[in-house]
């Protein structure tokens, strides 16, 4: 029998699992994981349990049941220290090692630290793990001044947090606006005047220098321009590093990630690599992405082929993400090109519309703010691989479903729409 | 604890004891009923948890609010006069034997 070995025990690797048996794959299949818990989504971490409004257990992927009745042997508490492409095994911390005819790397990401003097005082906190948001939730509601350093997603949805329990963070951003890597001009504007509207005190432009403390804890943050902030708790969100060091110490083609083919091999055709950790070709570009969608995704095309299917198809899903921040819902679809048009539709003074936006006049990229409609009609139009004009975009009164369901025209007459 | 049936486009049944205060969606999740994605984890942002409560028990559900009433004009199988979005379906003593369909497909 066919054994496959899944390192890490998240999104993707459950994935896996849950796609290799949805298609009836009779394959021995074995997920290690290096965290305790049962595997669990993470995007609620920053979000409902940060407010105290779900547990660990409510976030269980699956139940622990599932595990046994689909034959999965899932090995939690457990690292892989080593694999051993010569012999085809892994090398757990305390247990025999384990053979494998394919292995499938999916150990996801984990945060940057923040590369200042006092990074590590007590009261600095990062979040990536349930007891990570425990402990930030814990701290949030004893907290004087709190200090958010990054005014990406995850920082935003802490800041957010902050504001609902009744403190006015200050975020500070090197960038000139926020989700700056992510987000067009016109949305990144929208979330940061909602944000100020809460009582974040938003600091564009500005960096973080130093963390000072007294006694071992955090009790100023320096800025790049010489302020100094009291804070009595520091939370670093400025994006994560692909664990990616197994891969390394095997010698598989790294670059800030593992690389891996449009069907998501690595250099050895026995191991894959798929979510948080995974370097993909996207448009041309080695690319890594953070989200559930694509840990999700591409967990489901590496089980279609490690079931058979040898069409030797290239992975490729839309991309498309989502964050809460308070009342504020974003969903993002697509992958934004750096000089892209914007077009608003729907108006941003009801707090819900869309940007559609556009690179040399094709659609690349749908950002929605409180209007979930939108962001599902923007999946339809990228996956179908239609673009409507920008007129048609802007006019609420164009039926963009109906446009994403017709057949594709023949090239020439979706060049004239796009040009027009 | 109120018992909900799952039937799937084949016609097979699938009954699941659900703790009141639960989203219909999630029990299926935790059940492992088939056709039941529910990509956002119930947040309301990805119509992949659309159900057809059974006609006969329609009138038992509160209908949708705004929200899901926008969420389901976009649904990927056609949307029925009892189609709804189940992680926005609360379930209670009121909901016992209650049966839903669940759609051909959710992408
Ligand atoms: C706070 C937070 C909020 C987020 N919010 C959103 C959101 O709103 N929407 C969204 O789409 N995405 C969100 N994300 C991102 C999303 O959670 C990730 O993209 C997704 O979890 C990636 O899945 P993965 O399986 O690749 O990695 P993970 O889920 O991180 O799983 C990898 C697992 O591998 C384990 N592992 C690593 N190395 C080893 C080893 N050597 N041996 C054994 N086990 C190992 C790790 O411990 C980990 O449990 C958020 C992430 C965080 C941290
Ligand atoms: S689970 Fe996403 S809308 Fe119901």
């Amino acid at each position: 029998m066919t054994r496959i070995v899944v390192v890490g025990a998240g999104q993707a690797g459950i994935g896996v699992a849950e796609a290799l048996r949805t298609t009836g794959s009779s394959a021995e299949i074995t997920v290690i994981g290096g965290e305790e818990h049962l595997p669990y989504e993470r995007p609620p971490l920053s979000k409902e349990m940060l407010l105290g409004k779900a547990t660990v257990d409510d976030l269980r992927l699956r139940s622990a049941d599932w595990y046994r009745t689909h034959a999965v042997d899932l090995r939690l508490s457990t690292w892989v220290e080593r694999i051993d492409r010569q012999g085809r095994t892994v090398v757990l911390a305390d247990q025999a090692p384990l053979g494998y005819d394919h292995l499938v790397l999916a150990t996801g990401s984990r945060p940057r630290r923040l590369p200042v003097p006092g990074a590590d005082l007590d009261g600095v906190l990062n979040l990536a793990t349930p007891s990570d948001s425990l402990e930030l939730r814990h701290r949030l509601s004893r907290a004087g001044s709190v200090v958010v350093v990054g005014a990406g997603f995850i920082g935003l949805e802490v800041a957010a947090a902050a504001t609902t329990m009744g403190l006015r963070p200050v975020v500070v951003e090197l960038a000139d606006r926020v989700l700056a890597r992510v987000a067009g001009p016109v949305l990144s504007d929208h979330v940061a005047a909602r944000h100020a509207d809460r009582g974040v005190d938003l600091r564009l432009g500005t960096g973080v220098v130093e963390l000072r403390g007294a006694d071992g804890r955090v009790t100023h943050v320096v800025l790049s321009t010489g302020e100094v902030l009291p804070a009595d708790l520091v939370v670093v969100g400025v994006g994560s590093v692909p664990s990616d060091g197994l891969a390394v110490d095997a010698g598989l083609d790294c670059a800030d990630g593992v690389l891996v083919d449009p069907t998501l091999r690595t250099s050895d055709p026995a191991v894959s690599a798929i979510g948080d950790c995974a370097r993909f070709p996207l448009g041309g570009q080695p690319t890594r992405l953070e989200s559930v969608q694509n840990a999700a995704d591409q967990a489901r095309h590496v089980a279609a082929r490690l079931s058979g299917d040898d069409s030797g198809a290239p992975y490729r899903e839309v991309a498309w993400f989502w964050s809460t921040q308070s009342d504020l819902k974003l969903q993002m679809v697509g992958v934004p090109g750096a000089q892209d048009e914007e077009v608003v539709r729907g108006d941003p003074a009801t707090g819900r519309f869309s940007v559609f936006r556009y690179s040399g006049g094709v659609l690349t990229c749908v950002e929605s703010v409180n209007h979930a409609p939108g962001h599902l009609l923007g999946r339809r139009l990228l996956a179908a691989g239609r673009s409507p004009s920008r007129e048609q975009a802007a006019d609420p009164g164009f039926d963009l479903k109906a446009f994403a369901a017709a057949p594709a025209p023949v090239a020439r007459a979706q060049q004239s729409a796009v040009t027009s | 604890m109120p018992m909900i049936a799952f039937v799937q486009p084949d016609g097979s049944r699938r009954e699941v004891q659900a703790p009141v205060g639960t989203s219909v969606m999630k029990n299926a999740v935790l059940n492992d009923v088939p056709g039941i994605v529910a990509e956002c984890g119930g947040s309301l942002m990805c119509a992949t948890c659309h159900v057809y409560v059974d006609p006969a028990d329609a009138h038992r559900v509160p209908p949708p609010d705004e929200d899901e009433d926008e969420m389901l004009e976009v649904a990927a199988a056609e949307r029925r006069e009892t189609s709804r979005l189940s992680c926005q379906l609360t379930v209670d003593d009121g909901l016992e034997g209650m049966t839903v369909h669940v759609p051909e497909g959710q992408a």
